[in-house]
């Protein structure tokens, strides 16, 4: 029998996990404590934060206001490259309500550093990136439409936009170009001095002489160009910034949309010379999602902390939708060729990529690692390839910067290999599950040959449940009959495997990061026994207050109104690497578990000296501490009204309970799963419609089902977006012609259908929970899928994404077409 | 300027504003009402739908002024006396929300479709076209639809019981 266990997906309330339930209120109740479960771990505990949701009293930065504050309005390049020749700000200070015009030259001139890159890649050759100098506000050179030139502050948000318009920035304009590949072209314009050829680095892992070999010996090769087209994670809260420099105090604070506020702070402080961290205070308070857009420090928020102080007033802004497409990270942007090497019994004997990966104007945060370690490390799949050789080339062009967008590297690499994994089993002659099947990875760990060592998994449980609920054997009838109605029917598979919980710390540093890759936590148990847990993690959709609680719930059996997550401000929370990755649940909840298991310690100490019991017979149970075999217990708030009032503590035992930890795993974890989708198109517009969508995913330990199905079906719905709706498209000139909502087209709720989700465990050895992670799977699995199942309904493999319905009729078209012939 | 005079969630409000003012400005930076957000600026994504007189529409694109004399109902206004409504609840029950930040725009456009529905009339289809106007981001819409469906019939439930 397989260890596996099936959590069935409509697990009702109660039934998994719910430990105890008094009290009572009804839905409806919401001013008042209302149900006192203890929902521990697996229950489908509803969530602590969306009362102040549903009710409009949550709190973005764009809601904060501070007394005296004036508003930022940011005067941006109209041209993809130019030289500045001057820029003109004397109408525009003039103007009613004006504080100040500020340009790159005044930000220069002040020592505000240059943008950093956190992560660093040697090229094949050993040679180190070739990283252009970025500053928040440009004095020289713009390299893409919306980059900033200079900042107006004025009284109110209106005043300042309108001298914005009245800068004359004087531009001379140079050539452009937007796409990789042309960027590496003999006529292609230099964008930075420093990276000849727009070339940032040429790099490779893998064996190449080993997968030489392994194409010689071939008995079936497949080959394919791949595309994983440019999209934009598009959060809907869009970025803002409230910058507070206090000048008596020398001391700033920041309200920012940040996921990671901690790293904002460090970067700002030791990078950007803001402010020395103890002087700079950043709060992320709720964010309206983030999807990896909201991870780095962007211009605009750097600015808004210097003009603060420039201006001796708070200073806020918030980005438009237009400015979100213009600035924001995006994601993907990567072609690709790849060759896929089977032996005569279709086993995969060798994969070879050649990949170049456009990364914008500029180098992100961690744009670095995206195309590298979190992409060519993937290529293994689910599957045993013994020999891979990937060369990923990372080139600037005249776009808006790429960094992490939901997966980072992992949809690129699963996209390429699910792809070829089904165009391979079309190419041979073997259903897609069986060539899947045939090569599945079973023995772990399993150490791939680029770098992943797998840790845990079940292959071949999540293909069959998948294939089970998709009824996957009954595709011919269903296909039958859409014909009967004119209408082509498509089926596709992708078994995606992922990589979360990026760490160790010393394992990504060796591999360039620069920062690690831990997370902290502390428990606070208050004399009166509630708790708060602060956690360097950061919501920002995730549920982390509802989701965390129920840990501590589990552990204590105290209900969830006694325990308050704390989160997303640097003067609360000491240190924290914050929330991308999938890493909350795998990293963060390690570290609070680890928390935990030093307050239970003191607090057992404690009960068995008060109750004169030996320590090894305390048990924690429904909120009390219990001598075993005995009647005696104390509550959990006489222990820690104990700890406190210090009366009467066990010798040597200094007062309190509380407790942090810092965690850092051992090995990244691997979700894995498959996705199955169905499509019906319609021959006479080409248009897709996702008739059936399953999902069988391996998270490891589920905290909340109701919480991880949500993950997924919102994973889902942006890989739907990228394979059939999405696409960042310039123009001429490299004018960005997508940066609206009326252009760029967004998934709605009509695009995407109800999904069929079910999850199997394989815990995963590394954490002491045995969670993998599933923020971003989805994202991850879904796109191949998709094209996988609309290339089988119009018999022609060459699709690219998004699949539009343009694109799949004239495809179709020729299809008939050639065959007519 | 131009004094705008409404009455905001039953109550009645006044101030003078510039006359370019939008109505989502009125409610977010005057009144102070922040539940009602801002997501794009082209009437696309719904984060800022209120009713105006029982009607939904986008605040961000309606000038405070044309809301001069109107009733007008923002998410803070939808709970009464600490019961929330059955669309507030159903969004929680069903887990129709993650970051929140588009949460009320949907929930302001459920209560508008099932006003013009009539409750209990409406499925799954119906509610996936009706809601083109709200973009959310981080639930693939499953969820909302479920929350919508949900609330729509326990309306229809609720108000067989009071005939």
């Amino acid at each position: 029998m397989r260890a596996v266990r099936q959590v069935l997906r409509q697990t009702e309330t109660g039934k998994t996990g719910l430990r105890r339930i008094s009290g009572t209120g009804g839905t409806g109740a919401f001013f008042g404590r209302e149900t006192m479960a203890v929902e521990g771990i697996g229950a489908r505990a509803l969530r602590k934060e969306d009362k102040r949701f549903i009710t409009g009293k949550g709190r973005y930065t764009d809601d904060i206001v501070a007394p005296g504050m004036g508003y930022a309005a940011f005067v941006r390049s109209p041209h993809a490259h130019a030289r500045i020749r001057s820029i003109d700000s004397g109408a525009a200070s003039v103007m009613p309500g004006v504080d100040a015009v500020l340009t790159g030259d005044q930000l220069v001139g002040d020592g505000v550093g240059n943008i950093i890159c956190g992560w660093m890649i040697h090229s094949k050759d050993g040679s180190p990136m070739k990283m252009g100098g970025w500053r928040a506000l440009e004095p020289e050179v713009v390299r893409h439409v919306g980059q900033a030139v200079a900042v107006v502050i004025a009284d109110t948000l209106a005043q300042a936009r309108d001298a914005a318009d009245a800068v004359v920035v004087d531009y001379e304009e140079l050539p452009s170009v937007t796409n990789a590949v042309a960027a590496l072209g003999p006529d292609a314009p230099q964008i930075h001095p420093e990276a000849e050829g727009n070339l940032i680095f040429d790099w490779e892992i893998g064996d190449e002489a080993a997968v030489n070999a392994a194409f010689e010996n071939a008995a079936h090769v497949t080959r394919m160009n791949i595309q994983n087209n440019r999209v934009v994670p598009n959060p809907m809260e869009p970025r803002a910034a409230l910058a507070d420099y206090n000048s008596a105090e020398e001391h700033f604070t920041l309200y920012t949309t940040s996921q990671n506020p901690h790293v904002a702070r460090l970067v700002l402080s030791a990078f950007y010379n803001i402010a020395p961290e103890h002087k700079l205070r950043v709060i992320a308070p709720d964010v309206g999602g983030g999807f990896g857009a909201k991870i780095y420090i962007y211009p605009e928020e750097m600015v808004c902390l210097w003009a603060s102080k420039r201006v001796n007033r708070p200073v806020k802004w918030a980005c438009d939708r237009t400015e979100a497409f213009l600035t924001d990270a995006h994601g993907r942007d990567h072609e690709s060729e790849a060759e896929l090497a089977l032996d005569s019994d279709n086993k995969i004997i060798g994969l070879r990529v050649k990949t170049v990966a456009n990364l914008g104007a500029y180098m992100s945060l961690f744009s670095s690692s995206v195309p590298t370690y979190l992409y060519a490390t993937l290529l293994s799949g689910q599957y045993n390839i013994p020999a891979i050789h990937a060369n990923v080339k990372a080139v600037y062009t005249n776009t808006t910067p790429v960094d992490a967008y939901r997966g980072a590297g992992r949809p690129e690499a699963t996209y390429l290999i699910e792809r070829m994994m089904e165009t391979a089993a079309r190419e041979v002659g073997l259903s897609p599950a069986e060539f899947r099947r045939r090569n599945f990875v079973r023995s772990f760990p399993h150490q791939t040959p680029v770098i992943m060592c797998y840790d845990a998994g079940d292959y071949d449980a999540t293909l069959d449940a998948a294939l089970s609920a998709a009824d996957y054997d009954g595709f011919a009838a269903r296909k039958a009959e859409a014909a009967s109605r004119g209408k082509l029917r498509g089926i596709g598979l992708s078994c995606y495997i992922e990589a979360c919980g990026i760490a160790p710390s010393a394992a990504v540093g060796s591999l360039g990061a620069g920062v690690g890759l831990w997370e902290s936590a502390e428990v606070r148990v208050n004399p009166v026994g509630t708790i708060e847990i602060l956690t360097g993690s950061h919501s920002h959709g995730q549920g982390h207050e509802t989701t965390f609680s129920q840990l501590i719930c589990e552990r204590f059996g105290i209900d969830s109104d006694s325990v308050a997550i704390v989160h997303g401000d640097t003067d609360k929370v000491q240190f924290g690497m914050g929330t991308y990755g999938s890493r909350s649940g795998a990293v963060g909840m390690s570290a609070i578990v680890k928390a935990l298991d030093k307050v239970e310690a003191k607090a057992k100490k404690i009960a068995a000296h008060l109750m004169e019991a030996s320590e090894g017979d305390i048990q924690i149970e429904g909120g009390e501490l219990k001598v075993a075999g005995t009647d005696k217990k104390l509550s959990f708030t006489e222990v820690a009204l104990a700890a406190y009032t210090a009366h009467n503590l066990p010798e040597g035992m200094e007062p309190g309970l509380k407790e942090g930890a810092f965690y850092d795993p051992t090995n990244f974890t691997f979700p894995a799963g498959t996705y199955v989708c169905e499509v019906e198109i319609d021959p006479e517009t080409g248009k897709t419609e996702i008739v059936n969508f399953v999902a069988a995913d391996d998270f490891g330990k589920i905290i909340n089902p109701m919480i991880v199905e949500g993950q997924v079906h919102g994973g889902l719905t942006q890989g739907i977006g990228q394979a059939l709706l999405e696409s960042v498209t310039y123009g001429e000139n490299g004018q960005l012609l997508t940066a609206t909502y009326m252009d760029y087209a967004m998934p709605r709720a009509d695009d995407v259908p109800s999904f069929n989700l079910s999850t199997h465990e394989t815990l995963c050895p590394g954490n002491p929970l045995g969670i993998k992670g599933c923020g971003e799977a989805g994202a991850i699995g879904s796109p191949p899928a998709i094209i996988n199942a609309i290339t089988d309904a119009i018999g022609n493999n060459d699709l690219s994404m998004p699949a539009k319905p343009e694109k799949v009729w004239a495809l179709y078209n020729s299809t008939m077409k050639q065959a007519a012939e | 300027m131009s004094k705008v005079s409404m009455v905001l969630n039953g109550k009645a409000v006044s101030a003078d504003v510039e006359d370019r003012t939008l109505l989502v400005s009125f409610i977010r930076e005057v009144r102070q009402l922040t539940g009602t957000h801002v997501g794009c600026d082209t009437s696309q994504c719904g984060a800022c739908v209120v009713h105006v007189d029982g009607r939904a529409v986008k605040s961000c694109t309606m000038l405070a002024a044309q809301a001069d004399g109107a009733e007008v109902l923002t998410i803070e206004g939808l709970a009464s006396n600490g019961t929330l409504h059955p669309i507030q609840a159903a969004f929680r029950e069903h887990h129709g929300l993650q970051c929140g930040f588009c949460t009320p725009g949907m929930i302001l456009s459920a209560l508008d479709m099932i006003n013009r529905h009539g409750a209990g009339n409406l499925d799954e289809k119906t509610i996936r076209h009706e809601l083109e106007g709200n973009i959310c981001r981080c639930t693939g819409y499953h969820n909302i639809v479920k929350a919508i469906k949900a609330a729509s019939d326990q309306m229809a439930g609720m108000a067989q019981a009071a005939e």
